[in-house]
């Protein structure tokens, strides 16, 4: 008999239920040897199996067994574009938070700008403050204020930084390392700036966004201003990471003694939770080549090795193109709530 | 819970279970959380005239679960209802 299941980019496949067990193993293979965490358990993969070969449209995980969700991107999958999976509605951000908790039943919000970098998002400080503060008086859920710290956009041509990846290939190591740690400066003043200003409007906690997309740089950055926003301020941060590995585009930059670049999901969780950090979101990112169950196998692997030895909450990210679920931007429903039902069942995860 | 205090799931559940003197399987049973909620007027989902609403809840919420929550403490020192500091931009 064959199961329909999908590819990484979210078209149908049909696999056997031996083929389908195939890719849970390698998946889970694979990223046990990068990360050096052990693989799923037969138990795990069997339970994996019997998820993904039963014919239900939708999945859920056990009853007493839910978790809590938190978000990144405020409101932009109703009043954005297709790049969020917005579908542009016109409903302004404090209308949509509130739908986002009363209708659509969200455990916690996200409060940032359409335009998510901490760059932009500072020089509309005020308007980011009011909004925060408003919405802190007519919300009961609890509402963080989220960015991605994004040390891209300090480099030319946005910024006004050399760019690493123009020195880079002409063997200006040291410039290039240089120009990373200048920009990074900038970015955690941004970060401390604007969370600095959410702890005065009463926030519930900050949310650093896809962490580390530019590489060690910018996850040194943020670990800075996680150590200052949660140990010096009090305000709880989450940390949400951008991929699985972080890149070394610096290469020697160390936190607490530890070198940045190269970590996995596991190892940057126990940094994290040395900077303060209260939540941490580990992503598995998507291979579009292979299938949801060899990608979600991948993932599960990467959790559970989080979650056994965390001291925090657990949040891995369960969206579009990470966490198994395939990258398109309209992902269907039969294998987001099997993965984020794996992520609960067999990551044990905190929440999503 | 996760958020202040830093608590797994499990042990989060079980705290505000407690607080609330029900089970930690009852939380996530809107029948039940429903009622309960309308009872200790800690805010509803649906438009219900006269339950706490907004900062009015999260009072209530902080205080039942024996927590502090940024807003309503910011709240309280703009409104001089306990003594502190005053809140920036006073």
């Amino acid at each position: 008999m064959k199961i329909l299941t999908r590819m990484g980019d979210s078209s149908n496949v049909e696999l056997t239920k031996e083929e389908l067990r195939t890719e849970f193993d390698q998946g889970s293979e694979y990223a046990a040897k990068k990360a050096k965490v052990p693989v799923l358990t037969e138990n795990e993969v069997d339970y994996l199996v019997d998820m993904f070969a039963a014919p239900t449209r939708i999945w859920g995980c056990q009853r007493g067994n839910e978790v809590v969700m938190t978000k990144d991107g405020c409101v932009n999958a109703l009043n954005s574009s297709r790049m969020s999976s917005g579908v542009v509605a016109p409903v302004n951000r404090e209308v949509g938070v509130r739908l986002f908790e009363s209708m659509l039943g969200f455990d916690s919000m996200e409060i940032s700008h359409n335009d998510y970098s901490v760059k932009p998002q500072r020089f509309l400080k005020a308007l980011e403050m009011l909004h925060v503060e408003l919405l802190m008086e007519t919300t009961i859920f609890p509402l963080l204020y989220g960015f991605m710290p994004n040390l891209g956009l300090y480099y030319r041509p946005d910024g006004s930084f050399e760019n690493p990846s123009d020195l880079l290939p002409i063997g200006k190591i040291d410039e290039a390392r240089r120009t990373q740690e200048e920009a990074g400066e900038a970015c955690l003043d941004d970060c401390i700036e604007m969370s600095d200003c959410m702890l005065e409007m009463g926030a519930d906690g900050i949310d650093f966004d896809t962490v580390a997309s530019t590489g060690d740089a910018e996850f040194y950055s943020v670990l800075k201003a996680c150590d200052h926003v949660a140990n010096d301020t009090g305000l709880p941060v989450e940390i949400g990471m951008s991929a699985e590995m972080v890149l070394g585009f610096h290469g020697q930059l160390e936190y607490n003694g530890k070198r940045l670049a190269g970590m996995w999901p596991h190892q940057q969780l126990q940094i994290c939770e040395e900077a303060g950090c209260a939540i941490f979101g580990p992503v598995s990112n998507t291979n579009t080549k292979k299938t949801a169950p060899w990608n979600l196998g991948k993932a599960l692997t990467f959790v559970k090795a989080c979650t056994e030895i965390a001291k925090i909450p657990v949040h891995p990210n369960v969206g579009m193109g990470v966490g198994g679920v395939p990258m398109f931007e309209t992902p269907a429903v039969d294998v987001v709530t099997r993965c984020s039902a794996a992520m609960i069942e067999i990551g044990h995860a905190d929440g999503l | 819970m996760q958020l202040s205090k830093k608590m797994r799931i499990t042990e989060a559940k079980e705290y505000v279970a407690d607080k609330l003197h029900v089970t930690p399987l009852d939380l996530s049973d809107p029948t039940m959380m429903r009622q309960l909620r309308e009872e200790l007027d800690i805010g509803v989902i649906t438009g219900v005239p006269g339950i706490a609403k907004g900062l009015a809840a999260k009072a209530r919420i902080a205080e039942l679960l024996d927590i502090k929550i940024n807003c309503v403490e910011q709240f309280k020192r703009k409104t001089g209802f306990v003594a502190g500091p005053k809140a920036a931009g006073d």
